[in-house]
């Protein structure tokens, strides 16, 4: 395989969602890549399709009403949207793996932390019971769980939140994966205990190389952690780039209106801080999208030809892709 | 001149476990242990902290929707723990509540209108025909229509029935609101809508605010004053300024530092703290937060810091900052 090939390359993604009242196209053309030991932060409000981008990679996408109409999602080249259930289950858990917002409802409730975590390893590992138990207790130690021979024996529920989180990081490292998916890992946790798990996911990354996709609605835990940025709004990226790049020279309207839109720690203590800028209006519903660019109907910028057409997703130099009327593509040798 | 609206002293709200068929006390857990602080007119202040600190029950003690096991609650010098049903009442009038859901706390059966009539109802405000007037006011207020009134909560999206909830809260003329994480379930773009429509009320109606939330960003942002709180008690208080610039509690330093901030340019200097948080129900000997502070000094496990003044309107507990 070539080396600077991506590990995971997302093409063209539609997960669409039928109900009685249409077709909600969550997911509606989404493409992205993410490279080997990188970091790529994905962001968006709520009905961005940032999850459902996820539930897809994992084909964990719930069917129906849900279903992958269209596009490809190639790890290390191959294809998964054809694959068979059979052969999804060896690389979900063992190549790819996920992590989720609220640890409590997806962890088993009946059963020990230190069962679950075996299982993965005789599952995909074909593991003895006892080694299984041996390498459940080393991942505990490896996401600093105190006393792991003790907490191995623990409910989920006798952990608290960021105990459990790290339970999780710990299953789902335990197949040492190629991708680890983290949907909003630290949204339901303390401040302090965010800053922890974050640290810890930055060190494991050090220590496992593995590519992380993390998908986040705090733009402040994407500039810490992620190299690359993709932003989404209503099933659409809008604009994606190296996360320096994103910030320093903010080009889609929805992402600089996003930036504005937040209250930043130490601005008002600095003097810095007037009013915070507002995107007006709401988020569509995914049933009844503007006509043209969807983000056109709360754009400052818009304009006439944003409502009839809807912008391609164009590089508009160094690789920095933007969905908007205003960015046109660059020429062929500035893009390279 | 500034005139004292709200003051609380030594509050301690105790919630006993009762456990078996006989409902033996268990355990007691010690929700709020002796919090001071004060409200002034115009005033916004932000109460802030983790989970468990306490901050939400002391925010409901001050309303008396949880009964203060002891302390004072002064609402303008009248003790709220001593007030009868009817001086409650006329209480509860001045002092509204705006909550973190929007969803689970308007009533789904009922139209706009009829939620925001019911307080009114309640007082006997705005009767007969200025009601009509009324809620239109109320609705174009907060950026709403008035046509809108007639629909039911479920039609509107998470923003707009915040919108609703503030509109409540206004119905009753009210001097203090109390938000208890009012933007925390929006999403970043209705977040700033919400902030800066809670600032412009302030001012239009000249109400004082107190803030209940986690988010810092968001306190500094909107808070005069800023209280942090850890396991029921008051940690550092200082004005929003003050206490970004000169944090001086170990605490306040590692929630300050534990903030991302969104700037890919800047490397985070973090504090990262060993541990979680201990149980209310057996507080740490001592200073409470020793058990995982940075900074521990010997004496901070036995002897519990006294409250220190720093400065004007700054007080920190702590034994960094010398014994009195």
């Amino acid at each position: 395989m070539n080396p600077s090939a991506p590990l995971l390359s997302v093409e063209q993604l539609q997960t669409w969602f039928s109900s009685r009242r249409g077709t909600a196209r969550a997911v509606d053309g989404v493409s992205y890549s993410l490279k080997a030991g990188r970091i790529l932060g994905v962001v968006g409000e709520s009905g961005c399709g940032k999850s459902v981008t996820a539930q897809s990679i994992m084909k964990l996408v719930p069917s129906p009403p849900g279903k992958i109409v269209g596009g490809r999602i190639r790890f290390k080249g191959q294809d998964l949207v054809p694959l068979s259930r059979e052969a999804m289950r060896h690389i979900r858990g063992a190549k790819i793996a996920m992590i989720f917002q609220e640890p409590m409802t997806s962890l088993n409730p009946v059963y020990t932390i230190g069962n679950q975590i075996c299982e993965m390893f005789t599952l995909h590992k074909g593991y003895t019971k006892r080694q299984a138990m041996d390498a459940a207790v080393h991942m505990l130690e490896k996401v600093q769980i105190p006393s792991p021979h003790k907490r191995v024996n623990d409910y989920p529920h006798q952990m608290s939140g960021g105990m459990r989180q790290r339970a999780m990081i710990a299953m789902a490292l335990s197949c040492d994966p190629e991708i680890l998916i983290a949907d909003e890992p630290t949204t339901a946790l303390d401040v302090t205990v965010q800053a922890q798990i974050l640290d810890l996911m930055l060190s494991l990354r050090q220590e496992f190389d593995t590519a992380i996709q993390m998908i986040t609605h705090d733009l402040g835990v994407i500039a810490e952690m992620a190299d690359d940025v993709v932003v989404m709004y209503a099933g659409r990226v809008m604009e994606s780039a190296g996360t320096k790049a994103l910030f320093s020279d903010t080009r889609h309207p929805y992402t600089r209106g996003l930036m504005a839109s937040i209250p930043v720690l130490g601005r008002r203590s600095q003097g810095k801080a007037g009013q915070l800028a507002e995107i007006r209006g709401m988020i569509p519903s995914l049933l009844e999208l503007p006509r043209g660019c969807r983000f056109s109907n709360r754009c400052p910028e818009v304009l006439s030809v944003c409502r009839e057409e809807e912008p391609d997703l164009v590089d508009t130099g160094k690789g920095h892709m933007v969905r908007c009327w205003r960015w046109p593509a660059a020429s062929v040798e500035e893009a390279s | 001149m500034t005139q004292r609206l709200l003051e609380v002293r030594d509050l301690k709200v105790h919630f006993p476990i009762k456990k078996g068929l006989l409902g033996r006390t268990a355990g007691v857990v010690h929700a709020v242990d002796g919090v001071d602080f004060y409200l002034n007119k115009g005033e916004t202040l932000g109460i802030v902290g983790e989970s468990g600190c306490g901050k939400t029950t002391a925010g409901m003690a001050v309303m008396r929707l949880t009964p203060p096991t002891a302390g004072k609650v002064l609402w303008q010098d009248r003790n709220v723990c001593r007030m009868g049903p009817g001086q409650l009442r006329s209480l509860r009038k001045q002092m509204q509540l705006i909550f973190q859901d929007p969803y689970s706390c308007l009533n789904p059966r009922m139209t706009v209108n009829q939620i925001l009539s019911d307080p009114m109802d309640v007082h006997g405000l705005y009767p007969g025909r200025r009601r009509r007037d009324r809620l239109a006011f109320l609705l174009e207020t907060v950026g709403l229509s008035p046509d809108q009134g007639r629909r039911y909560p479920h039609e509107f999206s998470g923003g707009q029935r915040q919108r609703i909830g503030i509109a409540r809260a206004l119905a009753l003329d009210p001097e203090l609101i109390i938000g208890d994480e009012p933007v925390s379930a929006l999403d970043v773009s209705i977040q700033a809508q919400i902030i800066n429509l809670l600032m412009r009320l302030k001012q239009e109606f000249n109400l004082s605010l107190i803030i209940i939330s986690h988010d810092l960003a968001v306190v500094e942002y909107l808070c005069d004053r800023i209280i942090v709180m850890y396991l029921g008690k008051i940690v550092e208080a200082a004005d929003f300024a003050t206490l970004y610039r000169e944090a001086s509690h170990p605490y306040t330093r590692t929630l300050l530092s534990a903030i991302p901030v969104p700037d890919p340019f800047r490397t985070p200097q973090r504090i990262i703290l060993k541990g979680d948080v201990p149980s209310p129900i057996n507080p740490p000997t001592g200073c409470r937060f020793h058990t995982r502070c940075p900074e521990k000094m010997d004496v901070c496990a036995s002897e519990e810091p006294e409250i220190r003044r720093l400065g004007a309107g700054h007080e920190v507990a702590c034994h960094l900052y010398g014994t009195p």
